[in-house]
């Protein structure tokens, strides 16, 4: 069931949220060994909110768009008992979170019940979701293939059907490339939209918290309920909510819709650029728009990345360099050695790009490009062939997502099916603030059959079946 | 900024950096470090000759107060 699905069923009185929690329980029991999702189960807590939730149902008291609907988070969000792992060894030492994190605090206000915390790449510095620590997120789809990262857990809960609502962060295209991966739905919002106080961040310049879901509804409802300013977040938006559910269905006829050429039309496999062909074709849009210096723009988030990152962690740097996972420390380590103007440039750049940017959206509203240059590779995997090219795979997983997450474009990620094997993702780019034609589009490539999410073949059965 | 410096120049550079820093790079990461640093550096010469007039702002904007 999706989200809506069941707070629909919940609100109605045709299942209970216990009945609900319970399943999603049972589902990881059952499954989670295979994928490797979760690092943490708040089964007693998730069971003790479901019962509450039901007595307010009973006394007829109103209950939130989300009632009784089992999510879970990317292990860099805070929840109340939990030390915020963000993927680490070291951070597991710290003390227990004293209360959750904002965006878990507003699901849970709409009704919507944690059940856990998920899989991530270490510090969030990761496209493959693989975790030295925990082992490695699989993808529901092909165990034998990445998830994606790094939130890798979130993207692989939702194809297994544990859960049909996750969060995730992303910073350089955390969300929208295990979305890709994983076949499911991510919005990556508008840089400043979604509070992030109560998260472990990476790279303040560029992070982002986001929703993902087996549908864009559910991604809608999601989204809206954890909209609004935040003062504990110096970066959140003062802008009031906008909701976007209200106007999902309104089509596309309005819509401007290009696809991106050149940077983002080169430099992938064939099935990624038929993917975003299929897409336009399905939306009617002929028109190729330019993202001006998109190359430029990764490099210098590369950078920002590298700095900042290594900022945060520099004391852990100092002192525990060697319970790092080895290849998230050598990155580190090198960034703290990046002279400092390069970092200066890179954000007065950042600044002249986004204008440049903003200008093409003077004349498109919706710009669609490929959300990675491959499907998800093997687990292991260390080299990306591209025109017999061999390049190492890491970085260049996110070479599309990170030039449109540098200026806190809102992105939907969307999944679209070749005719075999795993999916590819598309992403719909839009203006600053207009997550709500992001999302339009999603909707209307969804309606046409074309972006679909489903539960892994062998996974969708009731857990007592799959066990 | 040279777009690939020398790697002995740059283990160098490594070396020279990792006290000013209070880091201790172990013999076995060094040659992780100076990849990354290069590669990084690669990217930093991507956009370092990129023309900006001497007016020209970085992205973020510090507020005094809301």
């Amino acid at each position: 069931m999706t989200a809506a699905e069941i707070a629909d069923a919940v609100a109605s009185g045709r299942l209970t949220a216990r009945a609900a929690v319970a399943d999603a329980l049972a589902r990881i029991a059952a499954l989670d060994g295979r994928v490797n999702a979760f690092t943490d189960v708040t089964g007693e807590r998730a069971l003790s909110a479901a019962d509450a939730l039901d007595a307010r149902l009973a006394r007829g008291e109103p209950v939130g768009p989300l009632a009784g609907v089992p999510f879970a988070v990317k292990n860099l969000f805070d929840v109340a008992g939990l030390p915020t792992r963000a993927g680490s060894r070291i951070n597991r030492e710290r003390p227990p979170a004293g209360r959750d994190g904002a965006l878990v605090r507003r699901l849970e206000a709409a009704g919507a019940i944690l059940v856990g915390a998920l899989n991530m790449g270490e510090y969030a510095y990761d496209f493959t979701g693989e975790n030295v620590h925990d082992g490695p997120s699989r993808n529901p789809h092909d165990l034998a293939h990445m998830s994606g990262g790094s939130s890798g857990g979130s993207g692989a809960a939702l194809a297994a059907g544990l859960v049909p609502l996750t969060l995730g962060s992303d910073t350089n295209g955390s969300i929208r490339v295990p979305s890709a991966f994983c076949g499911c739905f991510g919005l990556k919002p508008t840089y400043g939209r979604l509070s992030r106080a109560g998260s472990f961040p990476f790279v303040g310049s560029l992070d982002h918290l986001g929703p993902m879901a087996r549908s864009t509804r559910d991604l809608a409802l999601a989204y809206d309920a954890m909209q609004g300013p935040d003062p504990d977040d110096p970066v959140a938006t003062r802008r009031p909510a906008e909701p976007v559910l209200p106007g999902l269905e309104a089509g596309t006829g309005d819509l401007r819709i290009a696809v991106a050429g050149g940077y983002f039309a080169r430099g992938g496999d064939p099935e990624v650029f038929e993917a975003v062909r299929r897409a336009a074709e399905a939306l009617g849009a002929a028109a190729v728009v330019e993202i001006p210096e998109a190359a430029r723009a990764r490099a210098a988030a590369y950078v920002i990345s590298a700095a900042e990152g290594a900022a945060l962690h520099l004391d852990r740097l100092r002192t525990r360099a060697a319970d790092f996972d080895p290849a998230v420390r050598d990155r580190l380590l090198a960034g703290a050695m990046i002279p400092a103007p390069l970092v200066e440039r890179a954000q007065k750049f950042r600044r002249w790009y986004a204008g440049a940017v903003a200008a093409l959206f003077e004349t498109v509203d919706v710009v669609l490009a490929p959300a990675t240059p491959c499907r998800a590779p093997r687990g292991g995997e260390t080299t990306l062939v591209l025109d017999g090219v061999a390049m190492p795979l890491r970085p260049n997983i996110g070479v599309f997502t990170q030039p449109l997450s540098f200026i806190g474009l809102p992105v939907a990620a969307v999944p679209v099916w070749p005719e075999a094997g795993l999916p590819v993702g598309v992403q719909v780019v839009a203006a600053p603030w207009r997550e709500d034609r992001a999302l339009r589009v999603a909707r209307a490539l969804e309606a046409a059959g074309l972006a679909r999410a489903p539960v892994a073949v062998g996974m969708e059965s009731p857990p007592q079946e799959a066990a | 900024m040279s777009p690939s410096p020398d790697p002995a120049a740059l283990g160098a550079y490594v070396d020279a950096a990792a006290p000013l820093l209070g880091l201790a790079i172990a013999p076995d990461w060094h040659e992780g470090v100076v990849a990354h640093l290069s590669a990084i550096l690669a990217a930093g010469a991507r956009f370092d000759g990129f023309a900006l007039p001497d007016e020209a702002e970085a992205a973020p904007v510090f507020e005094a107060a809301p």
